[in-house]
């Protein structure tokens, strides 16, 4: 090998040299090295469109050998995949940010789908229940082998492809920002079952926005910027600063992750009482317990909480009864009671809900930027029913300088764009429908630290112009940056309350435990 | 940060601008094409005036359908039933006007409410109780089918009165008297409106110019108005050189523009757009995406009642094979258009096209002498390839 400080350590299990890829005049790729030794874990981190999944599509064949230039090392052998069967074949598996489970197949049907144990051609029930079983216990997961896929919640389902890639014999497990869509507990158990792996000599790569995560787990972290390596940081060094990586991975000096803001509080001009809302399909579950809120102008509330606490649900209840069923409770703004009995009225009341997924349920994605951000106020650039193309476009134009959402005009797909410019169009269409009141749901998740700076800005923006601002994250390091006041949500009910000044992940949960401490 | 008002306003290439529209003109460039291939290999008897007119008069009842179509595609779903609602309205109208002798006018209004209430029972199913349109309309399809037939006594019903059958058959009158062949009236009607589209394509670039944001080639926007020009008046020559302009042309024409209008410039045809392009996401930005989908459903079976009640007309009888199969030439004369199976794109001037361009190869076709079968076989691959390169084109 040609670096002398990895000869003293085990020997790399994988040698990626000189990897450049290109897409017709974009190079996504230049010259990228990147070397993972066996039985560590190696983070990979960088921004959004940096080439971190290209780099990975490359190592597992689905950019052929010949598509790129550089060469491949595995196991010390040069390599040539020409799919992502000769890479699995070596024990090289990916698990996708989009899990590639199938819902309504069991767990052992879905583990074993494409190598079933098999008597001449005749699948072995038993043989694969058996094996499923073992695999399971080995991830953690309580699960029946026969239990269906779309019964489990995504942190399971998360262990599944896990135990997917261990039935397939895996020595380089690469994860995909797999806690990107898990709560804290879920995560935290993942990150455990990477650290159990690497015990049992099993080597990972993990893709992740979350640089304390990456802390605590990583041997060693690659940044990738523009295509490029920055660099490797070896943690056993001394301690990783979060802040080196992020000033890697950006190029530039962030002042600190939330930008500085001088809260100017108003009075109340928001106010929910008694809000519950039951569950859709089964009606005796009461998923909102009573939850009551205030919030000033100029303020910004966070709701804090475990997945499935009831955040969103209380979020979309209230805007326009766009979840659940039988729904009471009373919302006034300036003192006044608003009727939000469905979304239309609840626009036009003052309200604006962020959804907190944007491709699925914010923007119309074959679309482009500018009939995205009329859609929730078309009333704006029409008179009697007619558009006025001109005014339409304009109003487009003006969000995109404001918000500085990089593409080459308004008529671009939304589609086409980056999460973080995605989710600025997102902000566009509601900041266009002129809200009095605005629930962001996970403002910024999925987009890279450079993004989430700008969102900071833009909320930070709209509470400093009298607006009730309400965040809700499963990020609390967010949450105490941005917020005035968190709200601690659990089980459908609030349960807990911290200012800005005192607040910190360890109260945060606390008030979440002492309450569980409470049921049992 | 750069500032981001600065691409919009530069004027592309003239190669730059065809590329980037080339969606929207190849379709029309695919129907010059086949034209001029049937006008060679027919040796020139595809143009002939009175091969023109037959070409409108054989698709008037198709290309109107496609116009509802389109927009129940756009919203992503699907109406099977078109061909026997058309159907059943034809044997309704037969019954009413022939058998219990009502005027013609009563008729057609009734006809018409019939179509919007055969809508807007399949809509109810479709939109607020969510069963797939597929389905619903599956069953529309065997119900008007049948009733068509119990009402009829699967026996035609003729003849209907004449001025019922100047609805298809009809033609504007002349006022000035017809000199050298000519049909003086109608060839002035086609003039007027090649002039009123040129003078809108006109007043649009204007003001996108005075806004700064015209994106079009000037060589480029004078060629496309002297082809529509040209297109338009060579189109209403050859129909003025037969017997005139056909009054269900005029309904063609009046529908094109309106439903044009709708789609592309009004809040509900933007809203349409968005229901089929995301519905979840629609619906929470405020849209009341049931009642548009009920709307679409409504308007379908009033226009597939107008279909029905032009092949009345022009068969000059109802009987129980009428509409037999339209529902899937509109639905292809609305894929060949470049909708989408999956909702949210689709253009009122494609499916025109598309169906334009089916009807001039079932027309070809025929004079060639090709049979119904190795038709139906070529019209299939047609409709296949024509996706495709779609399919492929949106993939690059």
């Amino acid at each position: 090998m040609l670096d002398p400080v990895s000869l003293p350590e085990k020997p790399p299990i994988l040698e990626m040299r000189g990897i450049s890829k290109s897409f017709g005049a974009v190079k996504a790729l230049s010259d990228v090295s990147f070397t993972v030794r066996e039985g560590e874990i190696h983070a990979l981190v960088g921004e959004n469109g940096a080439g971190k999944s290209t780099l990975m599509k490359v190592l597992s064949g689905v950019y052929p050998h010949g598509s790129y230039e550089g060469s491949i090392l595995f196991d010390g052998e040069e390599r040539h995949f020409h799919n992502i069967n000769n890479s699995e074949a070596l024990g090289i598996i990916i698990i996708h940010q989009e899990l590639a489970l199938i819902p309504l197949m069991s767990i052992a049907e879905n583990i074993f789908l494409t190598h079933p144990p098999a008597r001449h051609g005749i699948i072995d029930r038993g043989e694969r229940h058996r094996r499923t079983q073992a695999l399971l216990a080995k991830v953690g997961l309580s699960e029946q082998p026969d239990t269906l896929i779309t019964n489990i919640g995504v942190g399971k389902q998360q262990l599944v492809e896990i135990a997917k890639a261990l039935s397939k014999d895996v020595r380089l497990l690469i994860l995909d920002e797999p806690t990107a869509s898990l709560n804290e507990t879920d995560s935290a158990a993942l990150l455990e079952l990477l650290k159990e792996f690497r015990s049992h000599g099993i080597t990972s790569i993990l893709i992740s926005h979350k640089l304390n995560e990456i802390s605590e787990v990583a041997d060693r972290i690659t940044v990738l910027r523009d295509g490029r390596t920055v660099g490797t940081l070896d943690c056993h060094a001394g301690p990783v600063d979060e802040d080196e990586i992020v000033r890697r991975m950006v190029d530039r000096d962030l002042e600190s992750r939330y930008p500085k803001r001088e809260p100017k509080i108003g009075d109340v001009i928001f106010e929910v009482e008694n809000w519950s809302a039951y569950h859709p399909m089964h009606s005796d579950r009461q998923v909102v317990k009573n939850v009551s809120l205030k919030v000033r102008a100029g303020e910004i509330v966070g709701i804090s909480g475990l997945m499935g606490a009831g955040r969103t649900e209380f979020a979309m209840s209230l805007f326009g009864r766009s979840w659940g069923r039988h729904i009471t409770g009373t919302a006034k703004l300036h003192g006044k009671e608003l009727d939000l009995s469905d979304v239309h009225k609840a626009i036009k009341a003052g309200l604006a809900y962020v959804t907190e997924d944007r491709k699925q349920l914010g923007l119309i994605l074959p679309e482009d930027i500018r009939k995205n951000v009329s859609l929730a106020h078309l009333g704006g650039v029409s008179s009697r029913g007619v558009i006025d193309d001109i005014a339409e476009m304009k109003v487009a134009q003006e969000f995109r300088g404001r918000m500085r959402i990089r593409s080459h005009n308004v008529y671009q797909e939304t589609g086409k764009l980056s999460g973080g410019n995605q989710q600025k169009v997102v902000l566009s269409k509601w900041l266009f429908t002129g809200p009095e009141v605005l629930i962001l749901d996970e403002p910024t998740r999925g987009i890279d630290v450079g993004a989430k700076y700008e969102i900071y800005m833009i909320i930070n923006e709209l509470a400093d112009a009298g607006k009730a601002v309400i965040v809700i994250s499963s990020e609390m390091p967010e949450l105490i940056g941005i917020c005035d006041r968190i709200v601690v949500m659990h089980e459908g009910a609030f349960v807990g309350e911290v200012s800005g000044e005192g607040a910190t992940q360890e109260n945060i949960m606390r008030a979440i435990m002492r309450r569980k401490g409470r049921e049992e | 940060m750069s500032t981001p008002q600065e691409a919009i306003t530069a004027p592309q290439s003239a190669a730059g601008f065809l590329k980037d529209n080339l969606r929207d003109f190849g379709m029309l460039i695919s129907l010059v094409a086949i034209v001029i291939f049937f006008q060679i290999a027919t040796g020139g008897v595809l143009l002939k005036p009175l091969n023109v007119t037959n070409i409108v008069l054989q698709n008037s009842y198709i290309v109107i359908m496609a116009l509802g179509m389109l927009m129940v595609i756009v919203t992503g779903h699907i109406d099977l039933s078109v061909g026997s609602v058309a159907g059943f309205i034809g044997g309704l109208a037969g019954l009413m006007m022939v058998k219990l002798g009502m005027n013609f006018a009563v008729v057609i209004v009734a006809c018409l409410a019939v179509g919007a209430l055969i809508g807007a029972i399949q809509g109810y199913f479709v939109a607020y109780f969510k069963i797939p349109s597929f389905i619903v309309t599956l069953a529309g399809m065997l119900v008007f089918r049948g009733l068509m037939i119990a009402i009829l006594g699967s026996q035609a019903i003729g003849p209907f009165p004449p001025i019922f059958q100047k609805l298809s058959s009809g033609y504007v009158v002349e006022l000035i008297s017809s000199a050298g062949g000519l049909y003086i009236t109608s060839f002035l009607l086609g003039l007027v409106l090649a002039i009123i589209l040129i003078m809108q394509n006109l007043a649009g670039r204007k003001r996108r110019i005075s806004h700064g944001v015209e994106t079009e080639p000037f060589g480029f926007f004078v060629a496309k108005n002297l082809l529509i020009l040209a297109g338009v008046g060579y189109i209403a020559f050859l129909i003025s050189s037969h017997r005139g302009m056909p009054n269900v042309l005029i309904i063609m024409a009046v529908l094109i523009a309106a439903y044009s209008f709708l789609t592309t410039r009004t809040v509900i045809g933007r809203q349409i757009y968005a229901v089929g392009g995301n519905a979840r996401a629609a619906e929470l930005s405020g849209i009341k995406t049931t009642r548009l989908v009920f709307f679409t459903f409504v308007n379908m079976g009033v226009l597939a009642a107008l279909g029905g009640l032009v092949v009345a007309a022009r068969l000059n009888s109802a009987t129980p094979k009428a509409g037999a199969g339209f529902e899937l030439d509109v639905i292809a004369a609305c894929f060949i258009g470049g909708a989408s199976a999956y909702g949210g794109v689709g253009k009122v001037t494609g499916a025109v096209i598309g169906a334009f361009l089916m009807g001039v190869m079932n027309n070809g076709m025929s004079i060639l002498g090709i049979g119904i079968d190795y038709q139906q076989v070529i019209k299939g691959l047609v409709l296949l390839g024509a996706v495709c390169v779609d399919v492929y084109n949106q993939r690059r």
